[in-house]
Order: C-alpha cells, then sequence, then structure tokens
C-alpha cells in the first residue's frame, strides 16, 4: 500500500472519527466557551491561509498564476455582487480558463 | 436530553404534512445540487492533484466534507509527503465535531444509531435541520438532506475525477476552483454577525493569510495551514472582551 493510500485512509476514518465523537463526547466538553470560539475560529484561519497557499504557494517557494488570481478576483466580484456559490465557482474557473486559452 | 430516538435514519413521522416534506426536499435538492456541482470539481481536482480516481471516491465516501477533501487535494498539489495533507483535512474537519451538540440535541440518536448520524453531520445537514421548528421535521430536515447531498455528491465527485484524468484540468480553469471554493466558504464568515465579533473574526482571517504567506518558503507543505490554525487557538484563549454584553460593543483589536 502506498503512502497516498495511507494518507488518504487515515484522513478519512479521522475525519468520521471526529464526527462521531460530535455526537458521542459530554455535551459538556464541547460547550466549553473557550473550546467553542477555538472551533469557531479554526475554519476561519485555515481558509483564509488556504486561500493564500493555493495562491502563492509553489512548494516551498513562492508562485503565482496571474490568471488564477484574475479568475479569483472575478469570483469575489461576484461575492460582492451576492452572487451564490456555484455563480462564483463558475465565474472563478470560467476567467482563468478564458485568460489560458487567449494568453 | 431530550426523546431519544433509534429508529431507522429515513424514518420520519408520518405527522408531518406533505406541503412540509415537500418545502424541505426542494432545498435538500437546491444544496444537492450546489453538491453535485462542487462534487465534480473536487473530483478533477483531486484528479489533477495527484490522487486516483478510488482514492479520490473514498475521500468523497468516508471523509465526506467538502473543504476537508479540497484542502486534502490543494495540500497534495503543493508538495510532496502525503502525509501533510492529513492534518490540514483533520483541522478542518473540527467543526463538524461541534455540530455534533446541535444534531444530538433535536435528533437524540442512541447507540448504534449514533454510528450512521455521526457520518451526515456535516455544514449543510446541521444548518437545515437547525433551521426547523419542530422535531420531526428538524429529523426529516436532517436526514433528506444528508441523503441528497451524499449521493450527488458522490455522483459529482466520480464524475469529475472520471473526466479529469481525460482532459487538462488547467485548460478548464480548474486551478482557479480551490481558492475559489475556500474564499466563498469563508466569505459569509467575514461580513455576517455582530459588529464586534466581526472585527476579531477579520482579524483571525487576515493573521491566518498573513502566517501562511510568510511560511511558505520556509516551512514544509501544508505546514502553513497547519499553522493557521494555531491563530485559532491564540484568538479562542484571548479573553472574549465584553462580549455578552449590547451588541455594539467596541472591540479592542
Amino acid at each position: 500500500m502506498t503512502a497516498l493510500w495511507v494518507a488518504v485512509i487515515i484522513a478519512a476514518v479521522g475525519s468520521y472519527a471526529l464526527k462521531l465523537a460530535g455526537v458521542s463526547l459530554p455535551e459538556s466538553v464541547l460547550n466549553h466557551p473557550t473550546v467553542q470560539r477555538i472551533a469557531h475560529y479554526l475554519p476561519i484561519a485555515m481558509l483564509a491561509a488556504l486561500v493564500i497557499t493555493e495562491l502563492f504557494d509553489g512548494g516551498q517557494r513562492y508562485a503565482v498564476d496571474w490568471r488564477v488570481l484574475a479568475g479569483l478576483a472575478a469570483g469575489v466580484l461576484m461575492l460582492i455582487l451576492k452572487r451564490g456559490l456555484l455563480v462564483v465557482f463558475l465565474v472563478a474557473i470560467g476567467v482563468t480558463a478564458l485568460l489560458r486559452l487567449v494568453g | 436530553m431530550t426523546q431519544p430516538h433509534a429508529g431507522p435514519p429515513a424514518g420520519s413521522g408520518p405527522e408531518l404534512p406533505a406541503a412540509v416534506r415537500r418545502d424541505i426536499l426542494r432545498s435538500a435538492a437546491g444544496l444537492g445540487l450546489y453538491a453535485g456541482a462542487f462534487g465534480a470539481s473536487y473530483g478533477a481536482v483531486a484528479v489533477a492533484s495527484g490522487l486516483s480516481v478510488p482514492q479520490a471516491m473514498v475521500l468523497s465516501l468516508v471523509l465526506f466534507s467538502g473543504a476537508s477533501q479540497f484542502a486534502f487535494a490543494g495540500v497534495l498539489a503543493a508538495g510532496a509527503n502525503p502525509f501533510a495533507a492529513i492534518p490540514a483535512a483533520l483541522l478542518l474537519g473540527v467543526r463538524n465535531a461541534f455540530y455534533g451538540v446541535p444534531v444530538t440535541e433535536l435528533l437524540g440518536p442512541r447507540w448504534p444509531a449514533r454510528l450512521w448520524t455521526a457520518h451526515f453531520v456535516i455544514d449543510e445537514t446541521t444548518a437545515m435541520a437547525v433551521g426547523r421548528p419542530t422535531r420531526p421535521e428538524q429529523r426529516y430536515a436532517f436526514w433528506a438532506t444528508g441523503l441528497v447531498l451524499f449521493t450527488l455528491w458522490q455522483a459529482g465527485s466520480l464524475t469529475g475525477a472520471l473526466l479529469g484524468s481525460s482532459v487538462d484540468p488547467a485548460a478548464f480553469g480548474l486551478d482557479a476552483a480551490a481558492p475559489a471554493v475556500f474564499l466563498a466558504l469563508l466569505w459569509p464568515a467575514l461580513r455576517r454577525g455582530r459588529r464586534d465579533r466581526l472585527v476579531r473574526v477579520r482579524l483571525v482571517a487576515f493573521a491566518g493569510a498573513a502566517l501562511a504567506l510568510l511560511l511558505i518558503p520556509v516551512a514544509p507543505a501544508g505546514m502553513p495551514v497547519v499553522a493557521a490554525a494555531g491563530i485559532a487557538v491564540v484568538a479562542g484563549l484571548a479573553p472574549p472582551g465584553r462580549e455578552p454584553r449590547g451588541a455594539d460593543a467596541e472591540e479592542p483589536a
């Protein structure tokens, strides 16, 4: 079994274990205010970091594709215009694909 | 704890009016449509990141949490060691554990029903269940959303993974898919909520992004994202200020 398979299985089973813990642990553990605040901030900090690494991470060096940046900028415009997730997503990949086609 | 429930998962009270059911199913179908489209993009991105079609599908079937799956693929695409993708995916999945609290309160699953209820505790099912006024509606909303979403997420993932292995995902701009998804998921948190909390939420997002940016050249792939989790811990441990009182309280930034 390759390392990648092992990693896939650990991540998959781990994710299920987290969900199971959520419906099994005594409520007092998860309802602690500090624990809840951390849990609330966790996806916010990580999603922000993921946007950055998706855009600039070239494997321990900075790398940017301006077409992806432009696609994301178009996506941000859709977010500001309060469009749904699907529109944001389609516009972002559409603009990137179009720029790649012409440039 | 209220009315424990150990019955079959899809079982819904016969007392539920047809109109309510239709309403719930319509919302679930709308979410399912998104799930299908996102699933397709996930499948294509996953395959482009180096996962095989079966590996991409194991993540969809068992991990079953969109943001975590995108994160796994994203970290994998950026770096060498596949194990670096695990902490990013799991830390993002921590929120699902916290959804367990309202879901348990509303659905009251007992053993062994907890085993299969747990699998469906994600953003959408929790939001749909919490948004309903009565227990039968909440239970129906949870399961209808969960099963529709699960089915369409799998169908989408498989389609995307198969298509992604036969075409060049970059030509379709799919490398913009993951950042767009992450930003779209983050966006509502940055825009909505009480003013004093919003300041801190934006600060956390900014600090997470800045730390990740600084760490890119020095930390191994995957670590910039995990390090950002540290920002959340620090922000969570910091005193919450005057949170419980007035919504307009100024947050010392």
